[in-house]
């Protein structure tokens, strides 16, 4: 029984195909994780979304305490036609309009300073944003524990080619992120989320095209940076540093304008911002063709930059 | 015709500039056989099976597998070895059988091709009713048979193993070894292995070369390794009250006697079965009687000891709780 020196050829594509499916089946295959999977972006939406209800401030029962004269009287100048004297005008008619007028400017301060009437619309797709991040930086840094547990080694001693391990990596990361931004999505709609009534397919497939950008961009750097650490935690460390900081310094749950002028210029690069600008566009505002190509060159540069570097760095230390 | 399947000249590596792993390494392991690297815990044998199997470039030296220059034609040899590593390398969350289609996939075996393979496989090992359970419920010795299973996928002409019964009891390593044993018959397999345990390297191999500090020390086969030790340690003791020492150093084969302060004699002596009863006879012909005799082999132990000047024994123990913490983050490895 010598079925020796045979010669199958290892493909890229084949062996692409394995370890991605591995990376899925893995994650799929938990259940602590797929409940983790809806439980999280649930509790941000109930959290952030509905609780820090920024419109509801202007409602007309936060005025209720605002001290307003029974009679207020008013010079016969500032009223026309003109008079003699004073004329008084009742307090209540006063706190009606404010009232009025109150719920009105409430609806245009929130249109102009998010672009939606509601936060919880904008907060849900900011979610997204914020959850493909991690998403992708934790998917490159899963070689931490291939390379840990001996996997790793044992797959370069196979004739698989070695951008198939890399490949792995950086597809797995951007297939989790699009599959949880969909999840996501779907969770925001049932809870109230008013996608803009141009919404189509295209949108769709801008919203996926945009989470792989940004995926493979963070997820090569991280793979790189978690195989060349020397220390498991290492990346864990550096991810937990990072990911808040990224996240408010860009438009993920506030916009960029209200922000210090110091954090603006941070914003401006964060390539979250740029993320999250393309995927309200893609959903919850109207499309603006001039800056959601701004929005996508950036990403493409990002990724392209990112994703570069780090697969060098990772090829370079496959083949140590 | 007998070739040498491995050939390593002055393999080096260094690790950090500073670190000297593997210290110009040269051995040559012939078609057939199990040679062995033997060796305590950082001496350097994991690092030489990575150089060989092609994960590490070598810092300095040469070694081809087959005729394959394990740098310069790395693909070449890839496909040619099967690596049994000395972790636990199967996937918990997936099955057994999922891991070895895993492993198959990454040698491009044609899918109907590694599903026979792969029931073979698992018969052979006996895990064909475990097959459909994911890894994370097998026993120790299952997993080492599933990585051996996985090991031989590609069907390797040449195969590594690196600790193979690392972290396993008594029993299941003694049933382990068979499993070693049959499986190079059935595959007709050259095998090249490290071990720390002395009984493994008597058990299994050909031959033994035994490093220490990145440094190969001797080579041999086990048999080769204990006689030259200067042979077996014979006692004996006589009922008269003389010193006999003269008498036993002038019997053929006793290379050193002494009398030791309870009125015994130790005897050093090559092929201790055939020098015994000449002794014996000696002393008898003499008119002494021989009271009380035993004849001990010198172990593997034994040579270490000579060699290196302290017992591999010292540093199983760290050895077992490195292992230990191994699995224990594993366990950590919730997300
Ligand atoms: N990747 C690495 N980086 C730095 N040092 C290493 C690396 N791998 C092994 N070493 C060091 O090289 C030496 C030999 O290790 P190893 O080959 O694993 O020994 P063994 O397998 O015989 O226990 C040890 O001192 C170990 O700490
Ligand atoms: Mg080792």
């Amino acid at each position: 029984m010598s079925g020796n020196n045979e010669d199958y050829g290892p493909s890229l594509l084949r062996g692409l195909w394995a370890l991605t499916v591995r990376e899925l089946k893995k994650w799929l295959n938990d259940p602590i994780m797929l409940l983790m999977f809806v439980l999280q972006p649930l509790i941000w939406m109930g959290l952030l979304g509905k609780s820090m209800n920024l419109g509801a401030m202007f409602s007309s029962e936060n005025l209720v305490n605002i001290p307003i004269p029974d009679k207020i009287p008013v010079p016969g100048d500032y009223v026309t036609p003109k008079v003699e004297g004073y004329v008084y005008i009742s307090g209540s008619w006063i706190h009606q309009s404010l009232q009025r007028m109150f719920s009105d400017i409430g609806e245009s301060v929130m249109k102009n300073v998010f672009g939606v009437s509601d936060y919880f619309s904008y907060m849900a797709i900011g979610m997204i944003s914020m959850i493909v991040m991690t998403t992708t930086m934790f998917s490159g840094m899963s070689i931490v524990w291939d390379r840990r547990l001996g996997f790793l080694d044992k797959v370069l001693s196979t004739p698989v080619p070695r951008g198939a391990i890399i490949f792995s990596k950086v597809l797995n990361a951007a297939l989790r992120a699009m599959l949880q931004a969909t999840v996501i999505l779907l969770l925001a709609v049932l809870f109230g989320l008013r996608l803009s009534p141009t919404f189509n397919m295209m949108n769709i497939l801008g919203i996926y095209s945009a989470i792989f950008l940004i995926s493979i961009g963070l997820s090569s750097i991280f793979l790189a940076f978690s195989l060349r650490s020397t220390r498991l935690e290492r990346p864990m460390q550096i991810v937990s540093l990072i990911t808040m900081p990224l996240m408010f310094a860009s438009n993920t749950f506030f916009p960029i304008s209200m922000m210090p002028n110091w954090l603006q210029s941070v914003a401006y690069v964060n390539p979250l911002s740029y993320l999250t600008d393309a995927l309200r566009q893609l959903t919850i505002l109207p499309l603006d063709a001039s800056r959601i190509l701004v929005d996508f060159i950036y990403l493409g540069v990002f990724a392209s930059i990112f994703s570069l570097i780090g697969i060098v760095l990772s090829w370079r230390y496959l083949t140590r | 015709m007998v070739e040498n399947v491995i050939v390593a000249d002055g393999l080096t590596r260094i690790f950090n500039k500073t670190l000297v792993a593997v210290d110009h390494v040269s051995f040559s392991v012939r078609e057939g056989e199990i040679f062995g690297f033997l060796g305590p815990n950082g001496a350097g044998k994991t690092t030489t099976i990575n150089m060989l199997i092609t994960v590490l470039k070598p810092t300095e030296g040469s070694a081809s597998i087959l005729g394959y220059d394990i740098v310069k034609q790395a693909n070449n040899v890839r496909k040619v070895i099967g690596v049994v590593p000395q972790e636990y390398t199967a996937d918990e969350d997936l099955t057994g059988y999922e891991n070895i289609m895993l492993c198959a996939d990454l040698y491009g075996i044609p899918r109907e091709v590694a599903r026979k393979r792969a029931l073979e496989l698992l018969e052979l090992v006996e895990l064909a009713n475990f097959k459909d359970r994911k890894v994370e419920t097998y026993s120790g010795g299952m997993r080492r048979r599933l990585e051996l299973a996985c090991g031989l996928v590609n069907r390797p002409r040449v195969l590594f193993l690196d600790e193979p019964t690392l972290g396993l009891d008594v029993q299941t390593r003694a049933a382990t070894w068979d499993y070693i044993k049959r499986l190079k018959e059935e595959y007709e397999m050259t095998i090249f292995m490290t071990t720390h345990y002395l009984e493994e390297a008597d058990a299994l191999c050909n031959r033994i070369a035994i490093i220490d500090h990145g440094k190969i020390i001797v080579t041999g086969s086990p048999e080769e390794l204990k006689n030259a030790l200067g042979g077996d340690i014979i006692t004996i003791s006589i009922k008269e009250d003389a010193d006999v020492s003269e008498v036993i150093r002038n019997v053929e084969h006793v290379k050193e006697v002494v009398k030791m302060e309870n009125g015994s004699y130790r005897i050093k002596a090559e092929l201790g079965e055939v020098t015994t009863p000449l002794i014996i006879e000696a002393l008898r012909s003499r008119g002494y009687t021989v009271t009380r005799l035993s004849l001990t082999e010198p172990t593997l132990n034994d040579v270490y000891l000579e060699y290196t000047g302290k017992t591999m024994r010292d540093t199983e123990g760290s050895r077992e709780e490195f292992h230990a913490q191994r699995i224990m983050l594993r366990r950590a490895r919730a997300r």
